[in-house]
């Protein structure tokens, strides 16, 4: 009986399993940029909104703080979507007529809601909770990104666990002394020539100069930050934080 | 399984081949009795029983169901390389979601935070006080109100359950006339117009039909309607009435009259008949069961009660009793005869009693006479007036009242002789003087009188008006069907067991745009458009006793969920003397008692899937009701387990599945009512059977068989006791129990002794040789160091808890615990994550039972842990043991390698996700859990993480005036659900790291110990130890307390 393959043969199987071996490394490799790649966690889309509400002409353009509109951020899992009856606080003084406003007038008038795309989205699983991040030092940038140049808003990160799991495993990364830097959507953190000072032993900080927040009086004994890990670790023990080994447990986001 | 085959897998229900009941009695003469079991199979040693060790579900649990024609061991060859794509899954895109902020938000809503608002749920024993949860103004979750005595912050099974009735997607959502859809405009129209006709003769054919009305108001637009129809009448109607009591208060005080029980102040309680440890359906039973166990708790101050239960059913009232006589309904009265004539306050001699029933009378009359102004005597709701009338005198002999009993006005505002009532407005219906019938509520078509023939009395009424919330029995023959709003969708007020008025406040407007009774009342008065909240309003206005403002004063009323002193007076009465006359029921007749049914009620709940997919107490029975009797009864009868058979009283007949009860009498055949509904919904269509059908103006609480027999055919009831057992190891003599039978002895799951023994040694649930102590501590894994921090632990008081269900379906409600049906609880698929496991020990004809809430321990060694494949179920730094659903993959092996059996596995999509009305009912904070994946008890950590958040942030808002401010979680802020529904305060939860704490200084009681600690789980969960309390004049019916220990006996 004569051969069925030739020597060439042997060439191919080996070449075959080569590019079996290539091609399963190549789809698991792509598998994995994809299932993190903006495609699936929509990180960077700008989703269509009934209206085409500027962050940045509110926020850096006329100032408002986040609070204005987000209530119950400090008190609530939820930071709170603003009612229509915010928009029309000043939006039945100014740009009255203005076209692009009509969802928001006309859901004024006929007491119906506006129906917003959700931007950050997280699983259902998942049960974030706005109130304690805020209390405990950690400012809205660190999650939602620079707000304030955001013409249309946008996802900043990518929401993935592997994304919360990086500042809950160093929390001093992000950290902000409470008060204005946590609504403050431009602070960058403490530098050389921007200083922190905080009273030692307490969670007391001030970006303007040695004085206590509340009282105005001078700090007894300010220690001077300019990098944000050394004020982050700080304000982490200041704060008492839980240990990352505690905020990491499942049972923090997940139930 | 030997038997199945690739394409055709049959799911056995067990046991694969019964015994006769003839068998059962054969092995029982022959075995020694075992210590303790769970049910019939185990005792004697059921083919299939062991099956079910093995397994932890029952055989072919896993396999597809036959009727979707494939197996799962098929489905997986099939699906076996499209499963290897399945990963893929997981990078799918979230979908997009709108979010939809109000147009005007409220003023004091924090979305995201739920408020609390106090209403009361009425009942017709009296409103129930709760507090509700409201997450962004939904109702989701029922709690008591613990600023009403009525209450204490506890509830009862029926007002956990009540909020899933509001969003029943079988309530009645919109009104007919004549099954043409109307308004309420277009009904306005027709009574306005029959009042123009009906005015003449002053409402000569207007009646109405309510049920018992315990609302102040409603009473008062009612008097107002009869006001201006002076011939009009009003009845009143519940098939589960109070006519016994009403009619003894009536003869012995001449006036109508509730009594009022201080159990606080008893040290001996007789129970005749009276189950008043498990639901609302006895009156007062939260504060009772709360007052009750308080003298069990063996605070050192206070000693032990004993409480003697002589019961013709198997009720929790009798299994916690310390010592109990079962005897035919109808023969508890001979002995409360006889009791009375031996206490000196009147009564007959004690004909016809036996021996047994001789001893235990004059044991209970020497220890009552030893206790008198301290004893308290009381009588059964379903029992006759004749007893009430007993009861009442016994306790006048003692000196009891004024100490024990006290009176008051009943919480109806007007007492009526139901019966009575009802006969004479189908005398009416049927004499044609009726030309309008306006039926608030209830549903008499269905449970009216059997020889009343209600329906057919409402043929002859021109116009019949129900005002329902789900169109039933009644609605379908009604002209007009008003769909009626819940008592979470309405204004109202209602008085308690006790009298004590409490307002009823809407927690969302109408789902259906459906109306109050109020308004439907209003109608038929001058002012016809007045609200329900004008109603009570002016009602209040007039009737309040408060000084000041009234608006101030309805606003605390309404923050409070009490109006204060609005409780009549008491009353002080005097029982006439003189014996009532008894008619003994002759020796060998089998009695028929209807009962109301532990979870359906009279048929109200019939429709509500949590009700009916509780077990119920000690029957564990679940979606049906059935003829129960003693395993005596229905041997001499030759009825096995499950044969239907029809039961003929007076010419009737209903055809029921026989179910063997422990403890029950000979001679007796207990029948629940509030099943056999073809009306009802989704959830109650079709199960068990109606005893109505049988229950006439004649006999209504106890009947006499006339004839029994069997139909031949059998009906599969749903009894979970067998579920969830495993196979014990180690010593042959153990092996064919399961671990709640024999480790119950082995290793001692329930621990008991008697009081006096408790006093000698209170160490006893450790002094004793028990099997505790792990034989190793050696682990794979490394330790943890669970000495800092929040270390969560539970403590369940054995002694306490009278296993009335409030903690099973609390739990449901928070943690959006699926219903699965009867079909799936027949496989052992049941969800719910506290169970209530029942043990029996003693005498198989008068067991003594015990109650055992089982939940998962959260051990510190947990085994479920290191078995996971995924990681899916991991341990807190604070010691509890959590799953992360979104992990689980579904293999099962933390649940096969759970000792305790309390994790349940989504074998299908049990949660609904997609009936619309369900979805605003659900906890926010808990996950709903989809197919495949395992679930269990979270020691309802979204409260711990809510608590904790919580002082996390009040600590930081201090620490800005004082930089070291500490804010720790205090004890008492996280409150379980189960705990806190509990009405006997038997379960408390807290950080075991303080030392303070209540569940530390509980846990540091001798009688604490926990469950299979010698397989070294190290459960955070512990029960503190039984002690019973038992007359030895007359025995212990479990020959074992105050002698030798359970554990020692084999």
């Amino acid at each position: 009986m004569p051969q069925v393959f030739n020597r060439g043969a042997n060439g191919l199987a080996r070449m075959s399993l080569v590019i079996l071996g290539l091609v399963v490394t190549s789809l698991a490799l792509t598998l994995n940029e994809l299932q993190r790649s903006p495609y699936v966690t929509r990180q960077g889309e700008r989703l269509e909104q009934p209206v085409p509400f500027s962050h940045q002409h509110h926020v850096a353009g006329l100032g408002l703080d986040c609070r204005y509109c987000h209530t119950s951020v400090e008190n609530s899992s939820f930071a709170g979507i603003p009612p229509t009856k915010t928009c029309m606080n000043c939006h039945s003084e100014i740009w009255t007529n203005a076209d692009i406003l009509e969802p928001v007038r006309s859901s004024y008038r006929n007491n119906t809601s506006i129906w917003w795309t959700k931007i950050h989205d997280l699983p259902d699983y998942v049960y974030f909770n706005h109130e304690i991040h805020i209390n405990k030092g950690i400012g809205c940038a660190s999650c939602h990104g620079p707000v304030d140049e955001m013409p249309l808003m946008y996802q900043h990160g990518s929401l993935q666990m592997e994304w919360c799991l990086d500042c809950h495993r160093n929390p001093a990364k992000n950290i902000r002394p409470i008060g204005d830097p946590i609504f403050n959507i431009g602070w960058k953190g403490p530098s050389q020539d921007n200083q922190v000072w905080c009273e030692q032993g307490t969670g007391d900080c001030s970006l303007s100069g040695p004085y206590l927040q509340k009282s105005g009086k001078p700090m007894l004994k300010p220690i001077v930050f300019t990098d944000q890990m050394t004020l982050g670790k700080y304000l982490v023990a200041q704060y008492h934080v839980r240990t990352p080994n505690e905020i990491q447990s499942c049972e923090t986001c997940h139930r | 399984m030997e038997n199945h085959t690739d394409n055709l897998v049959q799911i056995t229900t067990t046991p694969k081949r019964k015994l006769s009941l003839q068998e059962v009695r054969e092995r029982l003469s022959a075995a020694k009795g075992k210590a303790y079991w769970r049910s019939l199979e185990e005792l004697v040693d059921a083919p299939g029983f062991e099956e079910l060790l093995e397994n932890e579900f029952p055989a072919g649990v896993t396999e597809f169901p036959q009727e979707s024609g494939v197996s799962r061991r098929n489905f997986m060859k099939l699906m076996g390389a499209s499963m290897a794509l399945a990963g893929l899954s997981a990078c799918t895109r979230q979908p997009e979601e709108p979010i939809v902020p109000y147009v005007r938000q409220p003023e004091d809503l924090i979305p995201g935070v739920p408020k609390y608002f106090a209403t009361t749920m009425p009942f017709p024993t009296g409103g129930i006080p709760v507090l509700v949860k409201s997450n962004e103004f939904r109702p989701t979750k029922i709690e008591g109100n613990a600023m009403h005595p009525a209450s204490s912050g506890a509830t009862d099974v029926f007002a956990q359950a009540s909020i899933l009735d509001l969003y029943d997607p079988d309530r009645a959502q919109n009104s007919s006339y004549r099954d043409q859809r109307r308004n309420w405009g277009d009904f306005h129209d027709a009574i306005d117009a029959y009042k123009v006709k009906a005015g003449a003769s002053g409402g000569a054919g207007l009646r109405f039909l309510s049920e018992t009305i315990i609302s102040p108001t409603l009473v008062w637009q009612m008097q107002t309607v009869l006001k201006k129809f002076p011939s009009a009448k009003w009845y009143q109607w519940d098939p589960i009435h109070r006519d016994s009591a009403r009619s003894a208060a009536k003869q012995m005080f001449g006036q109508y009259a509730e009594p009022i029980y201080n159990f606080e102040a008893a040290n001996v309680v007789l129970s005749l008949d009276a189950d008043f440890l498990y639901a609302s359906y006895f009156p007062g039973f939260i504060p009772y069961a709360r007052a009750f166990t308080k003298r069990r708790k063996m605070a050192e101050d206070t000693p032990m009660n004993r409480l003697y239960a002589v019961e013709s059913f198997a009720t929790t009232t009798g299994a916690l009793s310390d010592n109990r006589l079962r005897m035919r309904a109808s023969d508890i009265m001979v002995f409360a005869s006889a009791l009375a004539a031996a206490l000196g306050g009147g009564g007959g001699a004690a004909t016809g009693l036996s021996d047994d029933e001789q001893k235990f009378l004059q044991a209970v009359a020497k220890d009552l006479k030893a206790n008198a102004g301290a004893s308290l005597v009381i009588p059964g709701e379903q029992q006759p007036p004749e007893l009430h009338i007993l009861a009442a005198q016994i306790n006048q002999a003692l000196g009891n009242i004024g100490k024990t009993v006290s009176y008051a006005e009943p919480p109806e505002v007007v007492p009526t002789d139901q019966f009575a009532g009802l006969r004479e407005l189908v005398g009416d219906m049927n004499a044609g003087k009726v030309d309008t019938l306006i039926i608030l509520y209830g549903n008499p078509v269905y449970d009216a009188p059997v020889d009343l023939d209600f329906e057919g009395a409402m043929g002859k009424v021109a116009n019949n008006v129900h005002l329902s919330l789900y169109r039933n029995e009644t609605s379908r023959v009604s002209q007009w069907l008003l769909h009626g709003a819940h008592y979470l969708e309405t204004w109202s007020d209602a008085r308690a067991y006790d009298g004590t008025a409490s307002l009823v406040q809407p927690l969302i407007a109408p789902l259906y745009d459906g109306h109050s009774a109020h308004e439907l009342v209003a109608l038929f008065t001058d002012t016809p458009e007045m609200t329900a909240y004008q109603a009570i309003q002016t009602y209040w206005q007039q009737n309040g006793k408060a000084a000041g403002d009234f608006a101030t004063n309805f606003r605390r009323w309404l923050h409070d969920g009490i109006i204060p002193n609005s409780a009549p007076g008491a009353k002080t009465l005097t029982p006439r003397a003189g014996a009532p006359t008894i008619t003994p029921l002759a020796k060998d007749a089998i009695e028929v008692v209807f009962r109301p049914d532990p979870t359906t009620y009279d048929g109200r709940y019939n429709n509500n899937a949590w009700l009916q997919e509780c077990p119920k107490p000690l029957l564990r029975l679940e979606w049906d009701n059935a003829a129960m009797m003693s395993i005596e009864t229905a041997a001499r009868l030759g009825f096995e387990q499950e044969d239907v058979i029809r039961i003929t009283v007076d010419g009737r007949y209903v055809d029921a599945p026989v179910l063997v009860v422990y403890g029950m009498p000979e001679n007796s055949i207990t029948l629940n009512l509030g099943y056999g509904r073809y009306f009802s919904g989704r959830a109650g269509n079709g199960f068990g059977f109606n005893a109505y059908a049988i229950r006439s103006t004649k006999t209504p609480l106890i009947a006499v068989a006339e004839k029994l027999e069997k139909t031949g055919d059998t009906y599969h009831l749903a009894v979970v006791q067998n579920y969830t057992l495993i196979k014990p190891h180690g010593d042959p003599k153990w092996m064919n129990r399961s671990v709640q039978g024999a480790e119950a002895v082995r290793r001692d799951l329930i621990r008991v002794a008697s009081y006096d023994q408790y006093k000698k040694d209170p160490d006893f649930a450790h002094s004793q040789t028990f099997d505790e102590d792990p034989q190793s501590y050696d682990s794979l894994y490394p330790g943890f160091d669970y000495t800092k921090g929040y270390q969560w632990g539970m403590a369940i008081d054995m002694n306490s808890c009278v296993g009335c269900n409030s903690c099973v379906i609390a739990c449901q409600a928070e943690n959006n615990v699926a219903v699965v049906g009867k079909e799936q609880v027949k496989i052992g698929r049941d969800m719910k994550w506290l169970r209530i496991d029942t043990y029996y020990t003693g005498d198989l004809h008068n067991p003594r039972a015990f109650f055992q809430p089982m939940l998962c321990q959260h051990c510190e060694n947990a085994p479920c842990e290191p078995v996971c494949p995924v990681g899916a179920t991991v341990h807190t730094p604070e010691g509890v043991n959590t799953m992360v659903y979104n992990r689980c993959v579904g293999t099962r092996y933390c649940s096969n390698n759970c000792p305790y059996k309390v994790r349940r596995f989504n074998f299908k999509l049990f949660s609904d996700y997609i009936t619309p009305s369900l979805k605003p009912l659900r906890n926010p904070d808990v996950t709903v859990r989809s197919r495949g994946v395992m679930e269990k008890c979270s020691y309802c950590i979204q409260r711990i993480n809510a608590a904790r958040i919580q002082a996390e942030v009040e600590e930081t808002r201090l620490q800005e005036d004082d930089p070291t401010a500490e804010r720790k979680i205090r004890d008492g802020e996280v409150v379980t659900a189960c705990q806190q529904a509990c009405p006997t305060d038997a379960i408390v939860f807290g950080n075991i790291n303080d030392p303070d704490s209540r569940v530390t200084r509980i846990k540091a009681q001798p009688r604490n110990y926990g469950l299979l600690t010698d397989v070294n789980t190290r459960p955070r969960t512990s029960y503190i130890a039984s002690v019973v309390n038992p007359n030895f004049e007359i025995g212990d019916r479990t020959d074992m307390p105050g002698k030798t220990f359970i554990g020692e006996q084999s």
